[in-house]
């Protein structure tokens, strides 16, 4: 009866959210619950959801290029309340070069632009806790 | 963790973990429950319900803000349709919310249907006590987008508020049956745009037919939602409501009934579920699904001889 529970969101101020509609439809299709929180999430405002909503999954949208600070410190901020075991994904706009950091920062996997919605079902699937 | 002392203390993430495992159906929700069941009866429970898109989540996120001015703490379960096809779910109210999300004082959850028909489950009741343990004042439940019939709701609210808009039927749609007869408050939300005032007149006339049966006449309030406009009286409203239920030992009687369908519904799901697993354990339901369906017997007799066997 557990359902997997994904968090996408969009943090930052880039107005672009059409690519995390289409992912957030595609988690629906595959069966998890998504909680869809729309634009213009501070980092705070979504560790918070997450950590309301008690999400297995929080998938995250950039196309501003403030990944490199926005995303780690979700990241971060999941940790100090304790929420240790939640898979963290990204996508976006992101430069190939910037990815290894991000995954260092703990972002589990970076999916950009031309990855079939398939992959991110696949993914998330094969890693939730 | 230990998720019920922690949840007493006021971490917001047993609080979370905990109707994680009502809505799971985990073994230790139960137990949970138990528990925290000493610790409820003291929110007051508002329901929130009509058709989708009248605005029921901005309306929530304004009277939210409202009691918190008033500093009172908020709960709100806010439920969006489970697709019966996928078992997905796309839960959308908190965009609506977004501003409340960091105020200390205010805990959103968002759940999905998962199957049940009358728009709310036994496990929204659960997860409302669990908010009401936690030390809630005024727990908002905000339904799933309703069309004629999803009245369960009244049996999960101290008050219950319908939300409205204008153009959605004429005056024949304000005197049939269904969820225009729970609301204990209306609200015709979106009030600027054309045939509010002739909405108003239709459900007045509704309730004027209504006149002698009670003497609570559901106050209709004019609301634009977005602009903030008409919270205020809104809030004069529900606040008569749990007055007058309060000094007519209506209250009492709503919390009787509900006290009475919760035992009614562990009770069903338990006995349900216990007699359901003996007969998979024991390998009877195959074999009585092929008698059934050989028609060498019929389902009356099978559960009338289970039961007979299994509840001495």
């Amino acid at each position: 009866m557990a359902k997997v529970r994904v968090l996408v969101a969009k943090p930052g101020l880039d107005g672009h959210d059409r690519g995390a509609k289409v992912v957030a439809r595609a988690l629906r299709d595959a069966g998890f619950e998504v909680i869809y929180t729309g634009l213009r999430q501070t980092p705070e405002q979504i560790a918070e959801a997450a950590l309301q909503e008690d999400v297995n999954v929080v998938a995250m949208s950039i196309l501003s290029g403030a990944h490199p600070h926005l995303f780690p410190k979700v990241v971060n901020l999941l940790r100090e309340k304790g929420m240790d075991d939640v898979l963290i994904i990204g996508g976006g706009v992101i430069p190939e070069t910037d990815i290894p950091a991000l995954k260092e920062a703990g972002i589990a996997e970076v999916f950009t632009p031309g990855t079939p919605t398939g992959d991110i079902v696949d993914f998330i699937k094969a890693n939730v806790k | 963790m230990d998720i019920v002392e922690e949840l007493l203390k006021g971490n917001r993430l047993a609080l979370s973990r905990a109707i994680t495992a009502i809505e799971n159906e985990y073994d230790e929700a139960m137990d949970i429950m138990k528990k925290l069941y000493p610790h409820t009866g003291h929110a007051f429970v508002l329901g929130i319900t009509g058709p989708p898109g009248a605005g029921k989540s901005t309306l929530t996120d304004k009277l939210a803000r409202a009691y918190r001015a008033q500093g009172k703490t908020v709960g709100i379960i806010a439920i969006d349709p489970t697709s019966p096809f996928t078992g997905g779910a796309i839960l959308g109210d908190r965009i609506r919310m977004n501003g409340l999300t960091m105020d200390e004082g205010v805990f959103i959850r968002s759940m999905g249907t998962r199957g049940s028909l009358g728009g709310l489950s036994h496990k929204t009741a659960d997860a409302v006590k669990a908010m009401d343990a936690f030390g809630k004042d005024i727990i908002f439940v905000e339904t799933v987008g309703v069309g004629q019939s999803e009245v369960d709701i009244v049996k999960a609210a101290d008050t219950t508020m319908v939300v409205l808009i204008p153009g959605m039927g004429d005056d024949i749609q304000a005197i049939k049956a269904g969820i225009l007869e729970i609301g204990d408050v209306f609200t015709i939300n979106k009030a600027d745009h054309d045939g509010a005032d002739k909405l108003v007149r239709e459900m007045n006339m509704m309730l004027d037919l209504d006149g002698l049966m009670t003497d609570w006449r559901p106050p209709i309030q004019k609301v634009i939602a977005s602009q903030n406009e008409g919270i205020t009286e809104t809030i004069e409203n529900i606040e008569k409501h749990f007055k007058y239920i309060s000094e007519n030992g209506i209250l009492a009687k709503r919390r009787t009934e509900r006290s009475k369908n919760e035992m009614l519904d562990v009770l069903h799901s338990n006995i349900g579920s216990y007699i359901t697993n003996k007969l998979v354990e024991t390998g009877k339901m195959d074999e009585y699904v092929e008698q059934i369906k050989a028609r060498e017997t019929d389902p009356y007799t099978v559960v009338s001889n289970v039961m007979k066997d299994m509840l001495k």
